[in-house]
């Protein structure tokens, strides 16, 4: 058994304060969601947003997106990364001053990014792509909040690396390995939308240069967008591989391949852009293909990660006296809030992941490309999988951070009203894409929607009201843990979860970072460097419209 | 390395399929025909107004009953042009490019879909099997007017 180990105030504070934006940001960003499904459903409220500034659906959808998937996800996700290193090496981060800095950048960047947004004069969504123009100083917010996220890696890099370098021949604790290969994934991918916003449209929007290509604007940004789903899942994975286990009261089933699962997401979830271009002009077909069967390749390391997580849910519940093929589930603690979450949150994914090989499949993709099924299916990954256990490690994190008791039935109520909404949402949303439904659009205002659709949009509009309501349940109950003052107090132990099989016994080109590195940035080379030579070659020079688009 | 039994044959079977679709998708890409659309070729969106065929956008017969090509600019928020009409069963080649910012081409019910951007000329075919009325719509986020943003496809009965 681990020892406790005490995590530093300065620590403590720095994970708080992330958590604090996070949940801010989500609290807004999700709100504005009942607005988008209120339209579907055929009632528009916008006029009465306006009131507060928010003027349209692309406005409000703008925030909807940048706040739920850059800001909500990237604050969280630098928390539990920085906690799990910290904890996980059971070591002080080397400089608590650098990943503070790397806070506060991060933070200066979304406001600067916010400003234009709120001042309805970055309506751009959260693809921004050109030649739609913001304000030069969204775009250098956006590359603030990019750089601070990287300056806060490199502290908890600089921090897991000292380690090894004082325990050489220990396996690296798993949580720990996990959330630095997390953030080198994400140095990895925010390499394409850095050059994007510092190279092509910082210095268009200021005026230096005339104009830019707009096909290799997207492909660098693809560069980083479909990464950028990796980063979002792998933190959700290091929850159920690293503490689902232990809190289902079980083990986890193999130490090593959930290590070769991650090293398999470094090398291969970045050079996969492409399947976001599928219908782009601008990339020869051949590569498109290229990309998809690296996207294909992708499947495997989360068919390992299916796998492993059902094996160890079903040892811990098994343990717990389940008979019988399937009666092991039954006997998982799902009264649990925060177990309860992640299982939901997993059991929904397994859609989510048969939807995105869907996606996947290149030409399969052009039936259902820029439709409401695209929306639905990353509802069901970043909207569940992902925020969904988020949420899950929130009810066993706030406690232990705060000392404050969970409000357990709340708790439990929120995290079914959260799941079983977004799945009447989400099937709908699947559902009218197939039908032809276009994504970020105010359906409502649509003139050519056919009457067929309405039951569609009338159940997207029943789930999302679930899903707000379960939504806004969470946004109470964390507002209770930062302002509520009870008078029981709680001791929680962090619920990392033990292998089966000593880690130690993990082979040791699974914990060597070298060769997996070299690969990943060759990977990239090689699937990226001959497309985006053409594009620079032939460079189609745009410049943004002269009259105001929204 | 230690691997149990049934996970080793769970990741050979999750290797086998995903191989398996790949060959599938690629055989009707590539031997079938159910492509993705591609790049006609290049143009200066500024200067669609001087060059011949992006002057008089629309359709062109090329052999009648059996082929026709259509010409269409996506500008903020209308295609140009909003109706065209075209005989069942003829082979319909759709020639894509913006005016101005980023737009979309999908015809509801059907499997054309392109990316439509400023510079660049997307080319995709279709045979409509069925006479009716076809939407085209823009289904990538073009500004205020977006939701508005579509056309009607005739498909008359061959003559």
């Amino acid at each position: 058994m681990a020892e406790m180990f005490r995590l530093p105030p300065s620590e403590k504070k720095l994970i708080v304060w992330h958590l604090v934006v996070g949940v801010v940001a989500i609290s807004i960003g999700g709100s504005l969601g009942l607005f988008q499904i209120l339209n579907h459903g055929g009632i528009d409220w916008y006029g009465l947003l306006s009131k507060i500034g928010i003027k349209n659906y692309y406005q409000g959808l703008t925030l909807h997106g940048v706040l739920n998937a850059i800001v909500w996800t990237t604050y969280f996700i630098m928390a539990f990364l920085t906690f799990n290193v910290v904890y996980g090496l059971k070591q002080p981060l080397k400089s608590t001053k650098v990943n503070w800095l790397g806070f506060w950048v991060m933070t200066l960047g979304v406001v600067l990014a916010a400003i234009p947004i709120l001042l309805n004069q970055a309506t751009v969504l959260y693809t921004f792509y050109p030649p739609m123009l913001a304000p030069w100083f969204f775009y250098l917010g956006l590359a603030l909040l990019v750089v601070g996220s990287w300056i806060e890696g490199w502290g908890l890099a600089w921090t897991y690396f000292a380690w090894r370098k004082a325990n050489p021949g220990q396996r690296s604790p798993f949580i720990a390995f996990a959330s630095v290969l997390t953030f080198l994934l994400w140095q990895l991918a925010t390499i394409g939308v850095a050059a994007e916003v510092l190279i092509l449209l910082l210095p268009w929007s200021l005026g230096l240069t005339s104009g830019l290509d707009v096909e290799l604007a997207r492909t660098l940004f693809w560069w980083f967008g479909h990464p950028l789903v990796y980063f979002w899942l792998l933190p959700a994975y290091i929850s159920w591989y690293g503490y689902l286990p232990r809190q289902a009261g079980g083990k986890l089933f193999s130490d090593t391949l959930a290590r070769l699962a991650f090293w398999l997401f470094l090398l291969l979830s970045v050079p996969v852009g492409f399947h976001h271009q599928y219908l782009d002009p601008g990339v020869p077909p051949t590569w498109r293909y290229i990309h998809a069967l690296l996207t294909l390749s992708v499947v495997v390391p989360s068919m390992m990660t299916l796998f492993t997580v059902v094996a160890s849910l079903e040892y811990a519940g098994r343990k717990r006296g389940g008979k019988g093929l399937l009666g092991w589930i039954r006997a998982l603690p799902w009264g649990d809030p925060s177990v309860a979450a992640q299982l939901l949150a997993g059991l929904i994914f397994v859609f989510g992941g048969i939807g995105g090989v869907i996606n996947a499949s290149y030409n399969v993709n052009m039936i259902l490309h820029n439709t409401t099924w695209v929306s639905g299916h990353f509802h069901l990954t970043v909207g569940t999988a992902v925020t969904l256990t988020f949420i899950g490690i929130f009810y066993w994190w706030a406690p232990y951070l705060t000392g404050k008791p969970l409000p357990v039935k709340l708790a439990r109520v929120q995290v079914w009203l959260y799941a079983i909404g977004m799945a009447i949402f989400s099937q709908a949303m699947h559902a009218l894409g197939l039908l032809g439904a276009p994504r970020r659009t105010p359906l409502g205002n649509a003139p050519y929607i056919p009457p067929e659709w309405q039951g569609l949009l009338l159940r997207e509009l029943i789930g999302g009201i679930l899903l707000v309501t379960g939504g806004t349940l969470f946004i109470v109950i964390a507002a209770y843990f930062a302002f509520a003052k009870p008078k029981e107090r709680v001791t929680v132990e962090p619920p990392v979860a033990e292998a089966l099989q000593d880690p130690q016994l993990t082979p040791a080109w699974l914990d060597t970072w070298r060769p997996w590195v070299v690969g990943a940035v060759f990977l990239v080379l090689l699937a990226y460097t001959p497309v985006l030579l053409d594009l620079i070659q032939n460079m189609v020079l745009v410049t943004a419209p002269r009259i105001p688009l929204w | 390395m230690h691997i149990d039994v049934l996970e080793k044959r769970w990741i050979q079977i999750s290797i086998a399929l995903m191989a398996a679709f790949a060959v599938l998708i690629g055989v009707a890409a590539f031997a079938w025909g159910v492509q993705v659309p591609t790049l006609e070729r290049r143009v200066d969106p500024a200067r669609l107004k001087d060059d011949p065929i992006w002057s008089n956008p629309g359709v062109r017969e090329v052999v009648p009953g059996k082929h026709y090509e259509v010409y269409m600019i996506a500008k903020v928020w209308q295609f140009e042009p909003r109706e065209i009409q075209v005989p069942v069963g003829a082979r319909v080649t759709f020639y894509v490019t913006s005016a101005d910012v980023q737009h979309a081409f999908k015809i509801v019910g059907t499997s054309v879909s392109m990316q439509v951007l400023p510079g660049y000329v997307g080319k995709v075919s279709y045979t409509f099997q069925e006479p009716g009325e076809y939407s085209f719509i823009c289904t990538e986020y073009c500004g205020i007017g977006h939701a508005a943003m579509y056309g009607i496809i005739k498909v008359t009965e061959s003559k």
